[in-house]
């Protein structure tokens, strides 16, 4: 009789302010067959630290322009945490410049996903935090 | 209100009328393409003083800030709101709600923000604003500069919305540093 491996699953952290963005992003998700645990929302940077502190996540997928902490300063405040230095952090935003893209890098962000996207261009961008 | 529309044959300093006619239409066309899987149809455009808007229906406004300053919005028919909103998040909404209001919040700020993108690398850096959404009857809106309004129609399944933008040059120093969430320049009457 085969004993199953279990399938690592990735708990996932989605920060946006838009309501409709945070459940579009859950189906692109489930769509691009990613193996999702838990999904965590947060309306904003400084919700979302506070969602950390409680809960730890494999991914987070986040927007810059945010009323309160901003996708800039929440990736800021994420990186001077020893316990969150590795942790995926992939924008996803309007924001298309390359001064903005190359700011959100420069500033820790793992992967840059410009909106609007599809679920192929999200899947592509993930593929490798769940290849590893 | 035809009398306050005009045909786009003006320049102003670093951007055409055209240039920006294109931005709107290119960043529209590619938001409802992509995320909301329509193709739309777009009209002539114009521009008036007071903007474009429904009698009843749904605008969402954002602003815009940095070396140049103004507003983008978004206005259809409530009919159409909720159409959006089904096309967004793959849910039927028969009449308008919170869902649809911040799904037409979402598709204005991916629009505008695609436009600012476009239009950054000849006027600089500029910061945007968070969404704000009105749902009514027999509202107009004003941008407070008097500012003329480049407006693009479109037609997705026959009905129509307006994409529209003002813009100029930013004669206000202290108000240059680009962040969002500011007030965004306008007077409303409802």
């Amino acid at each position: 009789m085969k004993i199953q491996e279990a399938v690592p699953v990735l708990d996932v952290l989605i920060v946006d302010d838009s309501a409709a963005i945070r459940k579009i992003l859950q189906r692109v998700l489930r769509q691009a067959e990613v193996p999702l645990g838990q999904v965590f929302e947060a309306g904003d940077g400084a919700e979302a630290i506070e969602v950390l502190k409680k809960q730890p996540v494999g991914l987070v997928l986040s927007d810059i322009n945010m009323p309160n902490m901003d996708g800039l300063e929440f990736l800021t405040k994420v990186r001077a945490e020893q316990a969150w230095e590795k942790l995926p952090i992939v924008m996803v935003s309007t924001e298309g410049t390359q001064a903005k893209v190359m700011e959100a890098v420069g500033r820790g962000a793992s992967g840059y996903v410009r909106k609007p996207f599809t679920a192929e261009q999200i899947k592509e961008k993930l593929s490798v935090f769940f290849e590893s | 209100m035809a009398e306050a529309m005009t045909e786009i044959t003006e320049q102003t300093d670093g951007l055409t009328q055209a240039e920006l006619v294109e931005a709107i239409e290119a960043a529209t066309r590619e938001v409802f393409a992509t995320m909301l899987n329509q193709e739309l149809k777009a009209e002539t455009a114009f521009q008036e003083k007071q903007e474009a808007q429904p009698a009843t229906g749904v605008i969402s406004l954002i602003g815009l800030a940095g070396e140049w300053v103004g507003s983008g919005s978004l206005s259809c028919t409530a009919a159409l709101a909720c159409k959006i909103a089904s096309w967004l998040l793959a849910t039927e909404y028969p009449a308008i709600d919170d869902e649809v209001l911040d799904a037409v919040a979402e598709v204005t700020n991916m629009i505008i923000g695609n436009v600012k993108t476009t239009l950054e690398g000849r006027l600089g850096e500029m910061g945007l604003s968070t969404p704000t959404v009105i749902y009514g009857r027999n509202f107009q809106t004003r941008s407070a500069r008097n500012q003329e309004w480049t407006v693009v129609p479109f037609l997705a399944e026959g009905e129509r919305l307006c994409v529209q933008v003002c813009i100029a040059p930013n004669k206000d120093q202290s108000s240059k540093t680009a962040r969002p969430g500011f007030p965004i320049p306008h007077m409303l009457n409802v």
